[in-house]
C-alpha cells in the first residue's frame, strides 16, 4: 500500500566519486560526526496550504526535526543547533557557502525545500560534503501530503546509507505489546508505532492476553500468540486490513510463532503432554511438518537470513540453551556454552550472528555470538530484559526490561530500549502504556 | 580514668546491643521465609485456595522444575480423592512460571507442571478427558514481588473447576 502511494524518483545520479566523509559503525561511536539539517524552505503558498491539510505552521522544518532525530538517535550523528546556522535555507539548498558552514564545524550539510504541487507534497534534498565542498547526493518525492513523516525517514535513510555504506532502518514500524493494570491482572493489547514512537496505533481492544508479535519480513502481516477464549494459539493478523485467523490450532498450546524470511512459513512451539517441540506451517497449503523430537522443551525458533538454518532454545542438557539445526531438524548442534541459562535465540538479518537473552547469578543480559557460538558478547546487564529484535539493518537491537518492585511488590513497569550492536547507545523508546515484546518490521519503502 | 572506664562499659553495652539487634532482626526475616519455603519451593498456605475442606486447589515448584514434592502429592492425592467422588466435576490445571526466565519457555515450562499434576491425577484414577491442560508462564502472578518468597508462590498448578 505504501509503495503504491510513494512513488519516487531521482533527479539527480548520485556522485559516488568523491566519497570523502565515511562514517565507520563497525565501532563505538564516540565522536559522531557532526552535521547540519537545514530546515527544508518552503514558499508561502505552499506553505498556507500544507497548514490548511496538517495542522502544521511550516511542514519544511518539521520534517527536517525528524531527519535530526532520526540521526541524533543512530548515536553516528551529532546535528549542530539551528540557531549557529548563518545561511538562510532556501539559499543554501541552490549553493551552500561552505566556508560559513565550515566555521560551525559541521562536516555535512542537509537542505531542501517543499512544494505543494497538485495537491502533493513534493520534496527534494541533498547531501553536502562541506569540507570537498561537494555535493554527495540529490533526491525528490511525491507523495499525498499525510505521509510528511514518512518523507523525512526516507531522507534519514538515504542520508545514513550515502554515509555509512549500509542501509538505513528510519523508515520502518515496531510492533509490540502494550501493558496495563497492576502486575498480577495485566492487561495486554497489540500496538504499532513508527520506529521514532510517533504514529502510535492499539491494534486489539485488551479482551484476551496477548504476547510476541512478530513481523512477516517480507509483508505487513504479523503473527502472535493470543489465548482468545482462553486457548493459547498463534495467530495471524493482516494490520493493513485488520484481518485475524488461527494458524496453530492444534489440541494443545501453540506458541513462539516467527515467519520464514521468505515469509511462506510460520515456524512455532507446539505443547503437549509436558513436551514441547518445533514445527513449520506452510501459509498457502497448510502443511505442517515437525522439525525436533524430543522429550525436552524445545522452543524460540528463529531463521537464519537464507533459510537454510534455524536456532531454538532447549532445556535437553538440563538447562535452558541455544542450538543451531538445518532447516529439516537435523545437524542440531549446541552453541552456547558460558556460565547461565541461554534464551530467546534470534538470527540477525545480516546471518552472522544471534542476539540472545542470557539469565547468570540473577543477573539479565542481551548479548549476541557468532552462529557457531564463538564470541560471546554482553551488550547490557539489568535485572529483567529479554527477547531482542533485530533493526532490519542488523545494528541495532530492540528489547524490553523490567524494573524490580519493592518489599510491597510495588513499582512496576515495563519499558522498551534499544541499544547499538557495539553496546553503546542504549536508549528508552518512549510509549505511551508500558510496552513489551517489540518486533521490528522491515524497511517499508524500497 | 572512672570517666574512662565509664565509657568503655557503655561503650561496650551498646555495642552489645546492637549486636544483638542485628541478629534478631536477621533472624526474624529468616524464620519467617523458612517458615513458608523448603529449599526454594514454597510450603506456606497464603494464597491456597480449597476445592472442597481439606482439599488444597494448588501445588509448587523448585525453580526451573516440574518435580512434584511428597506435599504436592499429598495435595493431588486429596483432588483425584475429590474428584472421584464428584464424577461431573472437570477440571482446568493452570500451569505458573515465576517472572526470573525468559516468556516463551516460561510458557512451556508453564504446560510441563501443569501436565506433572495432570500425569498424577490420572495415575490415581482420573480420566484425561476430564483435565485441560492451560499453560500462563509468567503472565499471571498471585504475588508481585520482587523476592524469592514471592517467586515461591508463583511457580505452581492450580486446579480450577471447569464447570
Amino acid at each position: 500500500m505504501f509503495k503504491k502511494i510513494l512513488s519516487f524518483f531521482l533527479i539527480f545520479l548520485p556522485i559516488n566519486a568523491f566519497a570523502l566523509i565515511e562514517v565507520d559503525i563497525t565501532r563505538g561511536n564516540l565522536n559522531p560526526l557532526p552535521l547540519a539539517v537545514s530546515p527544508l524552505s518552503i514558499d508561502e503558498n505552499s506553505r498556507i496550504s500544507f497548514e490548511k491539510i496538517l495542522k502544521k505552521e511550516n511542514i519544511g522544518s518539521e520534517i527536517s526535526i525528524i531527519v535530526e532525530n532520526n540521526l541524533k538517535t543512530s548515536g553516528l550523528f551529532n546535528p549542530l543547533d539551528k540557531k549557529a546556522f548563518l545561511q538562510a535555507p532556501d539559499i543554501a539548498n541552490l549553493k551552500p557557502r561552505f566556508e560559513d558552514w565550515n566555521l560551525i564545524k559541521a562536516q555535512a550539510l542537509i537542505t531542501g525545500k517543499v512544494n505543494f504541487v497538485d495537491d502533493k507534497l513534493r520534496v527534494e534534498f541533498r547531501l553536502w560534503d562541506v569540507l570537498a565542498a561537494k555535493e554527495m547526493m540529490a533526491l525528490a518525492f511525491t507523495t499525498v501530503p499525510n505521509n510528511w513523516r514518512r518523507v523525512g525517514h526516507i531522507i534519514s535513510d538515504k542520508v545514513y546509507e550515502r554515509l555509512t555504506g549500509e542501509k538505513g532502518y528510519f523508515d520502518t514500524r515496531i510492533i509490540y505489546v502494550s501493558e496495563e493494570g497492576p502486575k498480577t491482572q495485566r492487561i495486554k493489547k497489540l500496538a504499532i508505532m513508527d520506529q521514532d514512537g510517533a504514529n502510535n496505533k492499539f491494534l486489539t481492544l485488551g479482551n484476551e492476553l496477548v504476547l510476541t508479535p512478530r513481523f512477516n519480513p517480507a509483508s505487513q502481516m504479523v503473527t502472535y500468540l493470543s489465548y482468545f477464549k482462553n486457548m493459547p494459539r498463534v495467530y495471524l493478523l493482516d494490520i493493513e486490513t485488520g484481518t485475524q485467523e488461527v494458524v496453530g490450532d492444534f489440541p494443545g498450546m501453540t506458541f513462539a510463532p516467527r515467519f520464514s524470511p521468505d515469509g511462506k512459513k510460520i515456524i512455532m512451539s507446539f505443547a503437549k503432554d509436558g513436551k514441547s517441540d518445533i514445527y513449520t506451517m506452510d501459509l498457502e497449503n497448510r502443511i505442517v511438518e515437525k522439525i525436533t523430537n524430543h522429550p525436552s522443551i524445545d522452543t524460540s525458533p528463529s531463521y537464519s537470513p537464507d533459510g537454510k538454518y534455524i536456532t531454538f532454545n532447549s532445556d535437553r542438557s538440563g538447562y535452558q540453551q541455544i542450538y543451531v539445526m538445518k532447516n529439516d531438524g537435523t545437524n542440531v548442534k549446541r552453541i552456547s556454552f558460558g556460565n547461565g541459562l541461554y534464551g530467546t535465540p534470534v538470527w540477525s538479518p545480516r546471518g552472522d550472528l544471534i542476539a540472545f537473552t542470557k539469565l547468570h547469578k540473577g543477573k539479565f543480559y542481551i548479548g549476541v555470538m557468532r552462529t557457531d557460538g564463538s564470541g560471546e558478547r554482553l551488550l547490557t546487564e539489568n535485572y529483567y530484559q529479554e527477547a531482542p529484535s533485530w533493526s532490519p539493518n542488523g545494528r541495532v537491537l530492540i528489547f524490553y526490561r523490567e524494573t524490580k518492585t519493592n518489599a510491597k511488590g510495588e513499582g512496576f513497569s515495563a519499558k522498551l530500549w534499544s541499544i547499538d550492536l557495539t553496546g553503546y547507545n542504549e536508549r528508552q523508546i518512549k510509549t505511551p502504556t508500558d510496552a513489551s515484546d517489540p518486533s521490528w518490521s522491515s524497511l517499508l519503502s524500497n | 580514668m572512672r570517666l574512662n572506664k565509664i565509657l568503655k562499659n557503655t561503650l561496650l553495652v551498646l555495642t552489645a546491643c546492637l549486636v544483638l539487634s542485628a541478629c534478631a532482626t536477621k533472624k526474624e526475616v529468616a524464620t519467617d521465609i523458612k517458615g513458608q519455603m523448603q529449599g526454594d519451593v514454597y510450603t506456606g498456605t497464603d494464597t491456597v485456595e480449597y476445592l472442597a475442606d481439606g482439599v488444597p486447589d494448588r501445588v509448587f515448584f523448585a525453580t526451573n522444575e516440574s518435580i512434584l514434592t511428597t506435599a504436592s502429592r499429598e495435595t493431588l492425592r486429596a483432588q483425584a480423592a475429590w474428584l472421584r467422588k464428584n464424577p461431573g466435576i472437570n477440571v482446568v490445571l493452570e500451569g505458573h512460571a515465576d517472572e526470573r526466565g525468559t516468556r516463551e519457555y516460561n510458557l512451556a515450562l508453564g504446560e510441563r507442571r501443569a501436565n506433572a499434576a495432570k500425569d498424577y491425577l490420572m495415575t490415581y484414577g482420573i480420566s484425561s478427558d476430564r483435565i485441560t491442560v492451560l499453560s500462563y508462564g509468567k503472565e499471571r502472578p498471585v504475588d508481585s514481588g520482587s523476592n524469592p518468597l514471592a517467586w515461591s508462590k508463583n511457580r505452581r498448578s492450580v486446579t480450577v473447576k471447569a464447570n
